[in-house]
């Protein structure tokens, strides 16, 4: 299917900072996206991502066990724990590049065990992950890897959206330009912009501001908080503990600590 | 029906999924060239099987229509026993012209083992009379008994030893060259596969990160079935194009001799190697198709 791309006639200036880089604010260029690819009759479920008593095994014995929580559409949640603790486990558990080998993982109300392969690619369109290495196609330029997502589903954006997109991030100078090309933090901000061209329902990020400065930390928290405050649920892997106050103070974001593989709500430290 | 949907799928499909898996290096002259070494030796294969096809038919047909008979009596009866032999022949139903050959065209038929001066007329040789048969052909076991009982000296010789292990031959060099062409097809779709294979693996990232943003599996394979098949189409049309001019470049059949005579195509027979690249292509759609949702079922 094809969905032909519509003019953008407006842009919405909500936030602090678009405001000030003088730039249309993501929830605009998101909506403008979602209006193009988006036919409306979606049904939106009650928990997009759940575990129930869930355990992982590499192997090498257990990294996470007896996990239970509940992802509810629209909520923020921080994940932390110390390096190895399992937080990218959790998040591959999530979008069903891993299978628990104990429990249930449910994703948009299917049990992962029972989606088909071509269940799991459609459930993937409606996740958007930020890795923490930031894979991408190298021999395509930044704008074609930005749209990848919506060219495997055969689906278009106008020049003009993916281009306020590139800008939100500040990439829109380096459209043309390949990934290896690219430092850290664009590589980070490329990936964000691939994860939020779909208009996901989840957003999952995997230390996205590791390769960050703390400015461009903060860009990239704003544009996660004005998703989520357009109903996406977002989940980001950190050790940054400053980016956590700073994203609580902003939004009522929950944090969940991995300690002895297990998942537990933080204190109010935090 | 396969052809179709094979150009349909690589014609009117996706052409964007190709962009997404990088340019490869060596699969993709490996792919080029051996679809166009093995085309190029099944036009041979083809052009062989075909030609020895034609000879043993060439052969039987004429041996199927004649038939000889045999005259082994003392001198003083053969000429009696021709002209018995030659009335009977002349009343039976399905013999068309029957004749006694003469001497000169029984030494000519011994010169390849005695020479060109064997003295016929002086050696006990039998006389041989040659009959074709008409279309609706003679009973052989009726004339048998006919001679049997008015010429002693006479035996009916139809071919049928010869004729059987021909036939047989005939058989045998098409199921050969059938067999020739299965297999070069069988390698080609074995040397596309590990090339296809080789593609995968060293696509691994690639693949990785398409899965990773909602690929599916087909959406994937696509990619490098399409690459793959139009590699293998265009090496084998080079192989196609190769093979046929070098047999059009043989020596006629006047100048290399019997054994070649009709070696190479005919007719409508040269369209025949032009299929073999559309054969080929197919073969590498379904290898490649294979290998890749294989080796991506292996995935996460």
């Amino acid at each position: 299917m094809c969905f032909r791309s519509k003019p953008v006639t407006y842009r919405i200036f909500t936030i602090r900072t678009a405001k000030a880089l003088k730039l249309p604010s993501i929830r605009a260029i998101v909506a403008a996206i979602s209006s193009e690819i988006r036919d409306g009759s979606e049904v939106r479920e009650r928990t997009v991502i759940s575990f129930e008593n869930v355990a992982y095994n590499y192997g090498g014995g257990e990294l996470l066990s007896e996990i239970s929580l509940r992802l509810a559409p629209g909520s923020f949640h921080f994940l932390t724990g110390p390096s190895g603790a399992g937080k990218s486990t959790f998040l591959k558990l999530c979008y069903a590049e891993l299978l628990p080998t104990a429990g249930h993982v449910t994703i948009f109300d299917r049990e992962v065990h029972s989606l088909s392969r071509d269940e799991v690619a459609q459930s993937r369109r409606r996740i958007g992950v930020v890795h923490q290495d930031c894979r991408f196609l190298d021999h395509l330029p930044l704008a074609a890897n930005v749209t990848l997502p919506l060219t495997v589903s055969n689906r278009e954006v106008s020049g003009q959206d993916l281009g306020d997109l590139l800008t939100w991030v500040g990439l829109r100078h380096l459209a043309d330009a390949v990934p290896p090309s690219l430092s850290g933090g664009e590589r980070q901000r490329a990936a964000l912009a691939r994860a939020v061209i779909v208009d996901p329902e989840v957003i999952l990020a995997d230390e996205p501001t590791g390769n960050l400065d703390w400015e461009m930390s903060l860009r990239l928290l704003t544009l996660l908080v004005e998703l989520n405050r357009m109903g996406k649920t977002i989940v980001v892997a950190t050790h940054d503990l400053n980016l956590i106050r700073q994203a609580k103070a902003q939004v009522p974001a929950r944090v969940l600590r991995i300690r002895n593989r297990r998942i537990q709500l933080a204190g109010a430290d935090l | 029906m396969i052809v179709k949907t094979v150009f349909t799928r690589l014609l009117g499909g996706d052409r964007q999924s190709d962009r997404v898996v990088p340019p490869s290096g060596h699969t993709a002259w490996l792919t080029s060239f051996t679809a166009g070494a093995m085309t190029f030796l099944a036009v041979f294969a083809l052009a062989l099987s075909l030609a020895a096809g034609r000879m043993a038919e060439r052969w039987s047909e004429a041996l199927a229509r004649t038939a000889t008979v045999r005259i082994s009596a003392p001198p003083e009866q053969l000429d009696l026993q021709t002209r018995v032999v030659l009335d009977v022949l002349a009343t039976t139903p399905g013999v068309e012209n029957a004749r006694a050959l003469s001497d000169e065209e029984q030494r000519k038929l011994l010169e390849p083992w005695f020479g060109p001066d064997l003295p016929v007329e002086a050696l006990p040789i039998p006389r041989l009379i040659e009959l074709t048969e008409a279309t609706d052909g003679y009973d052989a076991e009726g004339l048998r008994q006919r001679l049997a009982a008015e010429a002693p000296g006479a035996v009916l010789d139809d071919h049928t030893r010869w004729r059987r292990p021909l036939a047989s031959a005939a058989g045998r060099l098409r199921l050969l060259g059938i067999m020739s062409i299965v297999l070069i097809g069988g390698a080609t779709a074995a040397m596309i596969t590990l090339a296809a294979n080789a593609a995968l693996a060293a696509n691994a990232q690639v693949i990785e990160v398409l899965r990773l943003v909602g690929a599916r599996d087909s959406y994937i394979a696509r990619a490098f079935v399409r690459r793959f098949t139009i590699r293998a189409f265009g090496g084998a049309m080079a192989g196609a194009v190769a093979g046929m001019l070098c047999v059009l470049l043989l020596p006629s059949a006047e100048a290399a001799g019997g054994f070649l005579t009709g070696l190479g195509f005919t007719g409508f027979g040269w369209l025949l190697p032009l299929a073999l690249p559309v054969i080929a292509a197919i073969v590498a759609f379904f290898a490649t198709r294979r290998a890749a949702l294989k080796k991506l079922r292996g995935l996460t």
